[in-house]
């Protein structure tokens, strides 16, 4: 064994990258002026980060001249298999062989992990949001002045949406008397956005990443900002039927009115979003120019493909 | 359910389709529909001789908290299950907001919010 195969320092590297990436794209100022393109590049470069991830511990694992990290490491599975049992403990102990094999077990056990984390998330969400159809069905009622939305008799401001197959958009009696009809009728646009574009599996992903590393920033930031972005884009879909003012109205009213129920220490990140959204409303800037949104484009298709060559094709 | 939050008493399920005053439900249906809402824990049932006696296992105003705490909830977990259309501004960020709302001079007429901002 002459050196770390490079296949593995590359994507090590790689994966690291991707970090600070990350941090950069959340300060970024540009992806308020076309959050889709930078959504596509978030999920890129998650998707990117855990598979260098994954690939880079597969990697030193992994026999050469086999057909990349994958066959690579089918191709040493099946040597340690093959070379019968007894030989194989006695190489275990003395070779390179037992690294190599834990090196493809700790690869194994972060591809697992990071989907578990997938399937947990989502069936916590699939739970919570179960619980409120179910409430929902009993003690909601329709009312003329929202269609299609259910209405909750409860004195405080709220409107959201239960995404999912059979989903739900609901407003607080609380927001029905705060709002006008054509703030009513700019908040129900927005949810509808949500709903009809699944922004809720968007965000999934960086919820669950968030869950499960809630000591990184980087996590903490991702989620935030992809948060922030899915609320934007479903902003612009509200202002194809809407005004711009009506929307900003509503955010307002509907922001102050939360406010002093919360605990002060949640609302840092919080207060910035509506902030963040009403004076995008007020001051639009111009969306990218078709060329820089066709680049964020090929960055996030060579984020995905850089560290999926190296696991696919021979190194 | 609303027959079982209004009613001080537990019922029996022909009590219950008395009060029904919509549509003449079968006997049988009411029965079914109650028995589930038992079993989801909605409702709590004993006997009483021959009969079950159902009443609701929480007020309405309890199911109601639970929905909007979840629903109002800020710490994050909820994110995903859930989309809020706003979060919370203080009270000074969104005077801010309003003046600047007040100040493009095309806020919406008779809003007593944009007036504030405009200093009517």
């Amino acid at each position: 064994m002459t050196a770390v195969p490079g296949a593995a320092f590359i994507l090590a590297a790689f994966a690291a990258a991707c970090i600070p990436a990350g941090s950069a794209l959340a300060a970024a100022r540009w992806p308020r002026r076309s959050p889709a393109a930078a959504i596509v590049l978030w999920q890129a470069l998650g998707l990117g980060w855990g598979l260098a991830a994954v690939g880079a511990l597969g990697a030193l694992g992994a026999a050469r001249g086999g057909s990349g990290v994958a066959g690579g490491a089918f191709a040493l599975v099946s040597r340690a298999l093959n070379g019968g049992y007894a030989s194989g403990v006695r190489h275990l102990l003395t070779g390179t062989l037992g690294l190599r094999l834990l090196a493809l077990a700790a690869s194994l056990v972060l591809l697992l992990l990071l989907c578990s984390i997938l399937v947990a998330a989502f069936a916590a969400v699939l739970r919570a949001r179960r619980r409120q159809r179910v409430l929902l069905s009993l003690l909601a009622h329709g009312d003329p002045k929202v269609p299609g939305a259910l209405v909750v008799d409860h004195p405080a401001a709220a409107a959201y949406c239960v995404p999912g197959l059979r989903s739900r958009i609901v407003i607080s009696a609380g927001a029905l008397d705060l709002l006008d009809q054509a703030e009513l009728a700019a908040v129900l646009a927005h949810e509808r956005a949500h709903l009809r574009e699944r922004h809720d599996l968007v965000l999934l992903p960086f919820a669950a990443l968030l869950r499960a590393f809630r000591w990184s920033a980087v996590a903490r930031e991702a989620q935030a900002a992809v948060a922030l972005l899915v609320e934007m884009l479903a902003d612009d879909r509200a202002l194809r039927h809407r005004s711009a003012t009506e929307l900003a109205t509503a955010l307002i009213r509907v922001g102050a009115a939360g406010a002093g129920r919360a605990p002060n220490g949640a609302l840092a990140t919080a207060d910035g979003d509506v902030a963040a959204r009403v004076w995008r409303l007020l001051r639009p800037a111009p969306r990218l120019p078709s060329a820089a949104r066709a680049l964020i484009g090929v960055a996030a298709v060579a984020t995905v493909a850089v560290p999926a060559a190296f696991l696919a094709l021979p190194f | 359910m609303d027959i079982l939050w209004e009613s001080q008493d537990p019922l029996t399920v022909r009590q219950v389709s008395g009060n029904l005053t919509e549509r003449d439900l079968a006997h049988t249906t009411v029965m079914t529909v109650l028995d589930r809402l038992a079993k989801k824990g909605f409702a709590r049932r004993e006997r009483d001789g021959r009969a079950w006696r159902y009443r609701a296992a929480e007020t309405r105003e309890a199911y109601v908290t639970e929905l909007m705490l979840n629903a109002l909830d800020q710490t994050g977990d909820r994110h995903a299950a859930l989309a809020r259309f706003a979060r919370s501004v203080s009270e000074p960020e969104a005077a801010a907001l309003r003046h600047a709302l007040g100040a493009l001079g095309r806020g919406t007429a008779g809003s007593e919010d944009t007036a504030r901002g405009t200093g009517k």
